[in-house]
């Protein structure tokens, strides 16, 4: 009765806790120095990053190493499209970087997915870095420097500007905001059934297609949507800097994004804000000199042995880690039974 | 073009290709028999290159000792990675596999750094390889190409009559077809990983020896050879060698004459190679195993 009542106590607390989460994040910037609301608005933009990758490897099962490609994508477009002299408007702007993003995931998506497993890996892999060689070599991306955005855009109507992304709590608000609609947006749609033919289709993809799921236009919908919200992020990474790169479309970019949803926890949305939170911060505190001293210059070192003990330790992630202290802790008699 | 532009570009062409092929061949065997993508090879590239910077001073014109020594080392380097990382990553996903190989490559170019450090180097040719030769009146050729194409392809007939005629070729060849079938007719297995692992290692660094009189020897330059080689692999089929073989010239010549006719958009030109043959045969040109 008490282990009932405790449980369904948890549950719903579960489903607060984004909500809290959400408020506690609106409520920071007026509490922390502007370099913490800078480092907090560039991992929310990461988490929605992480959260557009999270609908295809957490919840699809489907291992994409090209994910960068359509956030460096959004990222491009948002300044090539940006005029030099006046400030665009947000309202054609967002659209506009994510339908960009989204063109090149259906061609990646529909050519990606004719294959499976490894090659699929390999595939995607390989044509981000084409997407990465066009604006590398190309006179369109400004090579390895590549462009600056002059003015940042605004939200607006008839004179009136209601945000202002020249100012950076405007940018934190509406980096929080994309990333509210896009968790609640997903979260949506995991619980239709859209969603849990995606789920289906990890657990068994034989067994849905035998069901009567054409499971590769299942496939290419979670692809192409999670390019979409891959270009939203790319979007407000260009408008967080004012400035691109080629390095955005990098497999090593690509590589990090993976890392935070496995660093957070498969299968869970709000293990892919975790793990954007977690890895930025590890991150940052590999490489802070004040910390750690001589050891901040080589933090790929620290940070790449931190990945295997990670990965080989706590395959599950942070989520993991926790539901499986609470089970070690409630079940100790049991599990010594079973031994 | 003139013919003696087409021939010197259809060298090029082929040394490249041959190079790649190296690096690839090796990949493609690590994935057939063992199941695990490998996103540290390029490492092993590097590797080579860098040892070819390090011993180069100390071999002076035995330069044919030199990749000897540098193959043998790195074949060990091979063995004892596998021993105590790599053979843990079989019985994982290939998203954890994906991630930890992910790891290796910041370890191993932190280790770079350290030991060797972050500036770009170059590597003389010895002597009797570093003339070229006249073709037609106004081209010449360097010998050193001809020298990486050769050693190539001595590298890949000695690959084929080790895979196709020898006893551990065969096992090789049927671990690729079916692994389980070949751990239950008692090989020794993890033994047969060990080696397989070994010998790709070996080829990747014998691949970035000889490339590394060809370009320089820079950070970071594991990267870009590592995708290129995703890209052989899938066109060739995963676990074939000959496949891996038809693709590297494949690439080697879209990629060379992609340069001379639209240098701007050459790095395109490969991956839609990749897309076309993704359309045409999604399981690579030579469709082995499973």
């Amino acid at each position: 009765m008490q282990a009932a009542s405790t449980g369904s106590s948890r549950s719903r607390l579960s489903k607060l806790l984004p909500v809290a989460a959400g408020l506690v994040l609106a409520a920071l910037p007026w509490f922390v120095s502007p370099y913490q609301q800078d480092l907090i608005a560039k991992i929310l933009v990461y988490a929605l990053f992480a959260l557009s990758l999270e609908l295809l490897v957490g919840t699809t099962g489907l291992v994409s190493l090209g994910h960068a490609a359509f956030f460096g994508i959004g990222a491009y477009v948002t300044v090539l499209a940006s005029p030099q002299g006046a400030p665009a408007s947000i309202v054609w702007l967002v659209p506009l970087a994510m339908l960009a993003a989204t063109a090149y995931a259906l061609f990646v998506g529909a050519l990606s997915l004719r294959t499976r497993g490894v090659y699929f890996i390999m595939v995607t892999l390989a044509f981000a870095q084409m997407a990465y060689f066009v604006f590398h070599d190309t006179k369109l991306g400004g090579g390895t420097d590549g462009i600056f955005m002059y003015v940042r855009p605004v939200l607006g109507a008839g004179g009136a500007v209601w945000l202002d992304l020249e100012d950076k709590r405007h940018f934190y608000y509406l980096a929080l905001g994309a990333l509210a609609l896009t968790y609640a947006l997903l979260a949506l749609l995991l619980r239709s059934r859209f969603g849990h033919a995606l789920v289906g289709i990890r657990l068994n993809e034989q067994r849905m297609r035998a069901a009567g799921f054409r499971t590769y236009g299942y496939k290419l919908a979670a692809f192409v949507i999670a390019g979409a919200f891959a270009g939203l992020a790319g979007f407000l990474v260009a408008v967080k800097d004012a400035a691109v790169n080629p390095e955005l479309l990098s497999w090593h970019e690509s590589g990090a994004v993976l890392l935070m949803i496995i660093l957070g926890g498969l299968g869970h949305l709000r293990g892919a804000f975790i793990g954007a939170f977690a890895f930025t911060l590890l991150k940052e505190f590999f490489q802070s000199e004040s910390l750690l001293g001589p050891l901040a210059s080589h933090w790929q070192m620290t940070l790449g042995f931190t990945i295997i003990a990670f990965v080989a330790g706590l395959p599950k992630g942070l989520i993991g880690a926790g539901q499986m202290l609470r089970q070690r802790r409630r079940a100790p008699v049991r599990e010594a039974a079973d031994e | 073009m003139d013919l003696a532009t087409f021939l010197v570009q259809c060298l090029n062409a082929v040394q490249y290709g041959l190079l790649l092929f190296l690096v690839a061949s090796g990949l493609t065997l690590i994935f057939g028999i063992m199941g695990v993508i490998n996103l540290a090879h390029g490492s092993f590239y590097m590797l080579g290159a860098y040892l070819a910077f390090v011993l180069a001073p100390w071999f002076g014109q035995q330069f044919l000792l030199m990749l000897l020594i540098g193959v043998l080392l790195a074949a060990l380097f091979g063995f004892v990675l596998e021993w105590i990382f790599f053979s843990y990553l079989y019985q994982r996903e290939h998203l954890q596999q994906v991630l930890m190989t992910y790891a290796l490559i910041l370890v191993f170019e932190e280790a770079r750094s350290l030991l060797v450090g972050n500036d770009v180097h170059g590597v003389q040719a010895p002597a009797w390889l570093s003339g070229s030769f006249a073709l037609g009146d106004l081209m010449s050729y360097p010998v050193y190409r001809l020298f990486a194409s050769a050693a190539c392809i001595v590298v890949a007939i000695l690959l084929y009559w080790v895979v196709n005629r020898t006893r551990l070729g065969m096992m090789i060849r049927a671990g690729a077809s079916n692994r389980d079938m070949v751990r239950g007719l008692g090989i020794d297995i993890t033994l047969l990983y060990r080696i397989v692992f070994a010998g790709g290692v070996a080829l990747a660094a014998l691949a970035g020896m000889i490339a590394a009189p060809l370009s320089s020897v820079y950070p970071g330059m594991g990267g870009s050879v590592l995708i290129i080689c995703f890209v052989v692999v899938v066109i060739g089929g995963i676990g074939s060698i000959t496949g891996a073989l038809i693709a590297s010239l494949l690439v080697g010549f879209v990629d060379t004459f992609g340069k001379v006719f639209y240098a701007e958009y050459s790095g395109i030109g490969v991956y839609l190679l990749m897309a076309i043959i993704l359309i045409w045969r999604p399981e690579g040109l030579m469709k082995r195993g499973a």
